[in-house]
């Protein structure tokens, strides 16, 4: 578990980034940090594993209180990835830079070999295993500093910005990916901007703004929010405003995703076919 | 006349074992708004580096075939030279962000180029009230909103007088208010400079609204080239590009049997033809 308590956050000589923050995100639970650029989303991820360590009140991990851990130490169990994927690749092939924080870990071999095949089928890498991680997209890097972390199996993942350039066959697949890991009782925390992402996964939304929790609650609520979209600075997803603008259909609240509004959509088209037939007919 | 001509255009990145880009063929005609789209590692970068020099100049490789840019032949130019043809914005506005003030980062390119003092600040004023930040000028770009810095970098760009514009994934970082305005900006540049815009994205939820016509990328060649309501079929879909939502609502109803017309490339016209057929 992963909890803020009272949490405030300032770098030397400025002003509050983060500011009273009251958070608790269970083991096993899926959530989204959502907010308007500069809203302090990924401020608040660098608490997690410790690369920043609160100027009030405190951050707990699993119980510890991180600013008496150092960041080696809760790395093990909290996996930061980057946004951006050049910050943390170095290594000269793929397999080598998932290999690496194993080999640290004294793994054995055996053991780095098997979690490092494994992992580069799931994010349909093992293509590049032999290959520079600097050839590669920059959707693809993002893969593989995605995996480089995941190999070493920490308890809380976060992911910053996962999504982005990714094309939809990866976005599936990162969704169900994610939807694994939260099977394996993982916490998955996700920064993220993409408001159709969020609307397909429907993980709790935690939204910031201006340094502060502003909402914490079920994707259906907040993003049919329009106050509170306006405010972060976020958009409707598509087809909720869809639904919006056919809101004389009287559809139940909360369709914000492709297939829920095919489902409803089907039905109602399909009474519309049946009123039209003559009765008996 | 075309603004970009790419014939027969090959490249392998030194070490690659394969092909990035495979005998790409297009022309692109002066002011026209064009999307490039397409799964990840499917070419479009390699294909927008080609038109700046950065390949063959800063990435090594093997490039075979032609590109001409303003019927210059991209062979043998430096980046700088090509740099007064097409102007580039990339990502993430910080990577191209550095001075102290606003006005000084629009104005650094043409600094370095040596454009004369007057000439140099008539353009940077008119770059900056192009993009709507006039009242930033003196602003430090660490003080701007990613959307207010994105709009800089396109200033700095601007300033240059380039006769394309190419813009990688420019609204990756932005929250998705900010996202909307920086492709509303690109959108009245194109149509009120008739500047010749190449943007690459992956939402096309959000640039939808604005393409004419949509070029998709797969495996180093060119899968898809039309208007978006043409090219937002069952294809589109099969190669992997991320496809507006109410797009794929259209493809899953068509599916069930359901008479949907066209595909809808926005919200409002996927509320029409859901009125229609409602109604029938």
């Amino acid at each position: 578990m992963i909890s803020v308590e009272n949490m405030s956050f300032n770098y030397p000589n400025g002003p509050d980034v983060l500011h009273g923050l009251n958070l608790r995100i269970n083991d096993g639970e899926f959530a989204a940090i959502m907010g308007e650029n500069g809203a302090g989303k990924t401020t608040l991820v660098k608490m997690f594993n410790g690369l920043l360590k609160p100027v009030q009140g405190r951050v707990l991990v699993d119980g510890e209180e991180t600013s008496q851990r150092s960041v080696a130490q809760l790395s093990r169990k909290v996996g930061l990835i980057f946004q951006n994927p050049d910050h943390q690749l170095f290594a000269e092939t793929v397999e080598g830079e998932l290999a690496f924080s194993l080999r640290n870990f004294g793994f054995n071999e055996d053991v780095i070999h098997r979690r490092v095949t494994n992992l580069l089928t799931a994010l349909d890498l093992e293509r590049y295993a032999t290959s520079s991680p600097f050839v590669l997209s920059g959707g693809e890097r993002k893969r593989v500093a995605l995996a480089a972390i995941l190999v070493w199996d920490p308890k809380h993942v976060i992911m910053d910005e996962p999504t982005i350039g990714q094309d939809y066959l990866q976005k599936d697949r990162l969704r169900h990916f994610i939807m694994q890991l939260v099977s394996q009782e993982k916490t998955v925390v996700i920064v993220t901007h993409d408001v159709e992402f969020v609307a397909e996964c429907k993980p709790r939304v935690i939204l910031l703004s201006k340094g502060k929790v502003i909402a914490d609650g079920r994707a259906v609520d907040i993003l049919t929010n329009r106050d509170l979209i306006e405010q972060s600075s976020l958009a409707m997803p598509q087809i909720a405003s869809l639904m919006n603008n056919l809101s004389d259909l009287q559809a139940p609240p909360g369709i914000i995703d492709t297939y829920s509004a095919r489902e409803f959509l089907r039905e109602r088209l399909r009474r519309g076919v049946i009123m039209r037939s003559p009765p008996g007919g | 006349m075309p603004a970009i001509v790419a014939t027969d255009l090959s490249f392998t990145y030194a070490g690659a074992d394969k092909a990035s880009m495979e005998s790409v063929n297009l022309s692109i005609e002066k002011g026209e708004f064009v999307v490039l789209t397409g799964p990840s590692g499917c070419g479009k970068t390699t294909f927008c580096r080609c038109l700046n020099g950065l390949i063959p100049n800063f990435y090594a490789g093997d490039l075979q075939g032609k590109l001409k840019v303003d019927d210059v032949d991209i062979k043998g130019k430096s980046t700088a030279e090509l740099a007064t043809h097409v102007g580039f914005v990339f990502q993430n506005p910080e990577n191209q962000l550095f001075s102290l003030s606003v006005e000084r980062d629009v104005a650094f390119g043409l600094e370095n180029v040596g454009t004369p003092r007057k000439e140099a600040l008539k353009r940077v004023e008119w770059a900056m009230e192009a993009t709507g930040i006039l009242n930033l000028r003196n602003k430090a770009p660490y003080e701007l909103s990613g959307g207010q810095q994105q709009r800089a970098a396109i200033a700095g760009v601007l300033a240059m007088r380039p006769s394309i514009i190419v813009l990688d994934e420019p609204t990756s970082f932005l929250d998705p208010k900010s996202a909307e305005e920086i492709v509303a900006v690109i959108a009245t540049l194109n149509q009120e400079l008739k500047l010749t815009t190449l943007l690459v994205e992956h939402r096309l939820d959000v640039v939808s609204k604005y393409a004419n016509r949509v070029i998709v990328m797969d495996r180093g060649q060119i899968a898809l080239d039309g208007p978006p309501s043409e090219i937002y079929g069952d294809n589109a879909r099969l190669i992997g590009i991320g496809l507006p939502k109410v797009t794929m609502l259209f493809h899953l109803l068509r599916r069930d049997g359901f008479p949907v017309g066209k595909n809808p490339t926005t919200v409002d016209q996927a509320t029409e033809e859901l009125r229609r057929l409602l109604n029938e």
